[in-house]
């Protein structure tokens, strides 16, 4: 089945947040702080409000009035505290763009009382803390066995310490909005956002309205990777703004914008800690994190969870640390968590199999579990072992030769690695209706589609549970208004959503009425506990140039356990999306902070460097059709983020088969590898 | 301001202009035609590849008043018709987008780059009219970029719409 929003897409006719054709509308521009810590001292806007064109400019000298400030991302405006550079001080409405924007760079003048920032993450920091929970509400350290013990009754062991650096989503839409205030005080908000029932709620709270006078349109969203999960300042900016012009206005961030203001994954650095007897069994495992949130909040990302997932083991202990920063917040980037810890543990499991004189893939199969390592939870379903196996056949691993550093191809080393992924498969509740129109089906839910191919899932979905075709069904989602539903996020927006659709189309069926509607609250609430998760196995092959550094991956495998797949082609186009972002974050993705100015340096897509398509292999991915009763009706788990999570482990693992160089510095660059 | 007549998939526009304008904000907030996106204003990313008299251009460089006298054609215009351009279609049939925000700049790239024939900097041999293969495809597509990761898809659809052999890619269960 082809993309049901196919020829909007390729025609053009796909409207994003920022396109809707808006009556009498005004642009906005945002002026942003200079500097990383501090006060602002004055701002002249002056210059701005004669220049002809300007409508408006709001800054914290109106203090403009809002309901809830609790986020303090959101509460823009609010007092002259600067906590990090690039946070909005001002906005500028004009009639056009082109004013707009001039004004707020050339008529905006701000002076501040500077203050020294700290914005370095170092393992020492003395800031260090352990936070109570990490993302979205784990325990933060726990601690089984005897992991000292462990460790030294070990034959052989590894200790080591990986890092990986600020990572920027750069959803390709920027974060826009459009505002628009009804004449009775209603609000619309044409939005980029991954959830319009979430985004209307915060909003409403923040902006002091009740949630049904708000409504959030996201018909079509440029991607997203968890950087538009959760409102963005640009949104109650623009809110503002509007009311302040008394005109519907239009806000988006720049790219460089964007950096600052719309979330990134922190840089981590991890020390992570493996021993194992002469068979190759764990007898300890011992994961921590150092990692950074802004002074305004904590988000902590949950990187050594995993390792609570993966390996049998008697002792395991896991931790994070957090330092809070003079930086914009950290937020969701696909995979938040284990995309920087499944880097640091299947780096390591690969040096642990060198040490131990192990083929890696026995390595893993060796520590196959029977439960949940950290919660003793017994899995729904897990079939790692059947993903490295069925990769290692279709890759040719038996031909491989494990010695590192031999294989020369002209002036090419050519080496091949291999690691595993893993990613939660939950769900939410969410709320769905079905009714019959002309003896078609319109299925509608708060659910959005940032490229995910939701709207196709969902009429598969609908049509399989209705008995229809999916010709049959029209599915309405991208909008507040609609069934209130969770975010697409986490993996489990056709999770969460696909059940309501079911339960739904049940009841039209049960009551052969004109329209039923479902609300899972009760469904979700009294699932069995199992320990849920997706896994799969990652294959890289790369050329690493002997003169120059230069690593080309030159093969990708992806096969992937993730219960019965949906919409396969483009299940796959998703596990192939995930892999290449992981290949960026392997070979060039970083975001590098500034330590004179406390800026990120690296904030456009000119020096922030995305794959293109030249770096970007033919990708292979298969999966195993998996049978679990225990996920969803339609027995499927998330397949969104799982892709990228063990790319990059895989890459590196093959830097070091090519070169004999082990890299534990994300990006690889050149650089690393001429020493 | 400034006074300028562009074509814009063949209908004539008389406007006259703020000279800071590019000729993205000019498609897409005067002439509401917004499938050209813009994802960084900067010439960085290829999402407002349009074709101006037939060649690609990041329409986001290019200032509207370069434009007098020019022949514009967007995602809009690029089947010329109702129907679907053969690109167009390969790209919906290899799934070669996902968000779609990248898409128009992509599809206006990829008919750009289809006419233009002679070397990239990866062509070995200068003397012969290369070969489209997937690293020639790959290497001249490289100004666009896709954050979706939809790559692998968009040289096949490119490798269908060119008449190079590409079936469907099909992704399998294996047991
Ligand atoms: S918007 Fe023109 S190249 Fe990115
Ligand atoms: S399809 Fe989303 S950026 Fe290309």
């Amino acid at each position: 089945m082809n993309r049901v929003e196919g020829r909007d897409k390729v025609t053009g006719q796909a409207t994003y947040a920022y396109e809707y054709d808006v009556e009498g509308v005004a642009y906005a521009f945002v002026v942003q702080s200079a500097i990383a810590k501090g006060r602002i001292r004055s701002l002249d806007a002056s210059a701005a409000l004669t220049t002809p064109g300007v409508l408006t400019v709001l800054s914290s000298a109106d203090r403009p009035e809002l309901g809830d400030t609790d986020d303090p991302e959101l509460a823009v405006f609010q007092g002259p505290e600067i906590a990090y550079h690039g946070q909005a001080v001002a906005v500028v409405v004009a009639e056009t763009l082109e004013v707009a924007r001039e004004a707020a760079r050339t008529g905006v003048r701000v002076e501040y009382d500077e203050e020294p920032h700290d914005v370095r993450l170092r393992p020492d920091h003395p800031g260090l803390y352990r936070p109570k929970v990490v993302n979205p509400g784990f325990p933060s350290r726990t601690e089984k066995g005897d992991v000292e013990a462990g460790l030294a009754d070990a034959v052989v062991t590894v200790d080591e310490v990986y890092t990986t650096p600020a990572l920027h989503n750069n959803a390709m839409e920027p974060h826009a909005t459009i505002a628009v205030w009804g004449p009775d005080g209603d609000l619309t908000l044409y939005d980029s956002t991954q959830g319009p029932t979430g985004h209307r709620d915060i909003t409403a709270r923040v902006l002091g309205l009740p949630p049904e006078r708000v409504r959030v349109v996201s018909r079509h969203v440029g991607g997203g990777f968890g950087s538009k999960g959760t409102p963005r300042p640009q949104a109650v900016i623009a809110a503002l703004a509007a009311r302040a012009a008394g005109r519907p206005v239009k806000l988006t961030l720049t790219r460089h914008q964007m950096y600052d203001m719309t979330g990134y994954r922190t840089p981590t650095i991890q020390r992570v800690r493996l021993g194992a007897d002469a068979q190759g069994r764990l007898t300890a495992l011992d994961h921590d994190v150092a990692e950074q949130s802004s002074t305004l909040k904590e988000f902590a990302e949950q990187t050594t969870v995993v390792s609570r997932v993966m390996y049998a083991t008697p002792a395991l202990r896991t931790d994070h640390h957090l330092a809070r920063l003079d930086v914009p917040t950290p937020s969701w980037m696909r995979a938040p968590g284990e995309t920087p810890g499944m880097f640091a543990l299947e780096s390591a499991m690969d040096e642990l199999a060198i040490a131990a004189g192990m083929d890696p893939i026995e390595l893993r199969i060796t520590n196959e579990p029977d439960a949940e390592p950290g919660s003793g939870r017994p899995y729904s379903s897990r079939n790692l072992v059947a993903c490295l196996r069925e990769g290692a056949h279709r890759f040719g691993w038996a031909r491989r030769d494990p010695e590192p550093g031999i294989r020369l191809e002209g002036r090419w080393l050519v080496g091949t690695g291999v690691a595993s992924s893993t990613y939660p498969a939950y769900r939410r509740p969410t709320s769905a209706s079905v009714s019959v129109l002309n003896g078609d089906f319109i299925v509608r839910v708060a659910a959005v589609d940032i490229g995910t191919g939701a709207r196709t899932a969902l009429t598969r979905i609908a049509a399989d549970a209705l008995g229809a075709s999916p010709e049959q069904v029209r599915v309405e989602i991208g909008d507040s208004d609609l069934p209130k539903a969770t975010l697409a996020g986490g993996s489990m927006g056709t999770a969460s959503w696909g059940t309501a659709v079911v339960r739904a189309c049940e009841a039209l069926l049960k009551n052969g009425g004109k329209e039923a509607t479902a609300d899972t609250t009760d469904e979700v609430g009294e699932a069995a506990d199992f320990a849920r998760h997706a896994f799969g196995a990652q294959f890289a092959e790369v050329r690493v140039h002997a003169d120059t550094g230069e690593v080309r991956v030159s093969r990708l495998l992806g096969v992937f356990a993730a219960g019965r797949i949906i919409a396969p082609k483009l299940a796959r186009s998703q596990f192939i999306g995930g892999m290449t972002m992981g290949l960026g974050m392997a070979l060039m993705e970083q975001t590098i902070t500034d330590p004179d100015f406390g800026d990120f340096l690296t904030d456009d897509l000119a020096q922030y460097h995305l794959p293109a398509c030249a770096d970007v292999p033919a990708i292979e991915v298969a999966w195993i059709d998996e049978e679990d009763p225990y996920l969803n009706p339609m027995g499927s788990k998330g397949i969104g983020e799982i892709g990228i999570v063990g790319t990059a482990a895989a890459i590196a693992n093959a830097v070091h088969h090519a070169t004999g160089h082990r890299i534990r510095h994300l990006p690889i660059t050149p650089d690393k590898l001429l020493i | 301001m400034a006074f300028l007549t562009v074509q814009v998939n063949d209908v004539e526009h008389h406007l006259d202009l703020d000279t800071r304008t590019s000729l993205l904000d000019l498609l897409r907030e005067r002439l509401r035609l917004t499938g050209s996106k813009k994802g960084c204003d900067h010439g960085q990313c290829g999402s407002c590849t349009v074709l101006v008299d037939g060649r690609r251009v990041n329409s986001c460089l290019l200032l509207a008043v370069a434009c007098d006298g020019s022949q514009v054609t967007t995602v809009e215009g690029l089947a010329g018709g109702d129907g679907l351009h053969p690109v167009q279609e390969a790209f919906i049939e290899q799934d070669a987008f996902q968000c779609g925000y990248c898409t128009p700049g992509q599809l206006c790239s990829v008919v750009g780059m289809l006419d233009e024939g002679g070397p990239s900097a990866i062509t070995e041999d200068l003397s012969t009219e290369p070969v489209l293969d997937a690293a020639e495809i790959r290497e001249r597509m490289s100004g666009n970029l896709c954050r979706c990761g939809a790559y692998v898809n968009i040289v096949a659809a490119i490798e269908q719409a060119a008449g190079v052999a590409a079936p469907v890619a099909q992704a399998e269960a294996v047991r």
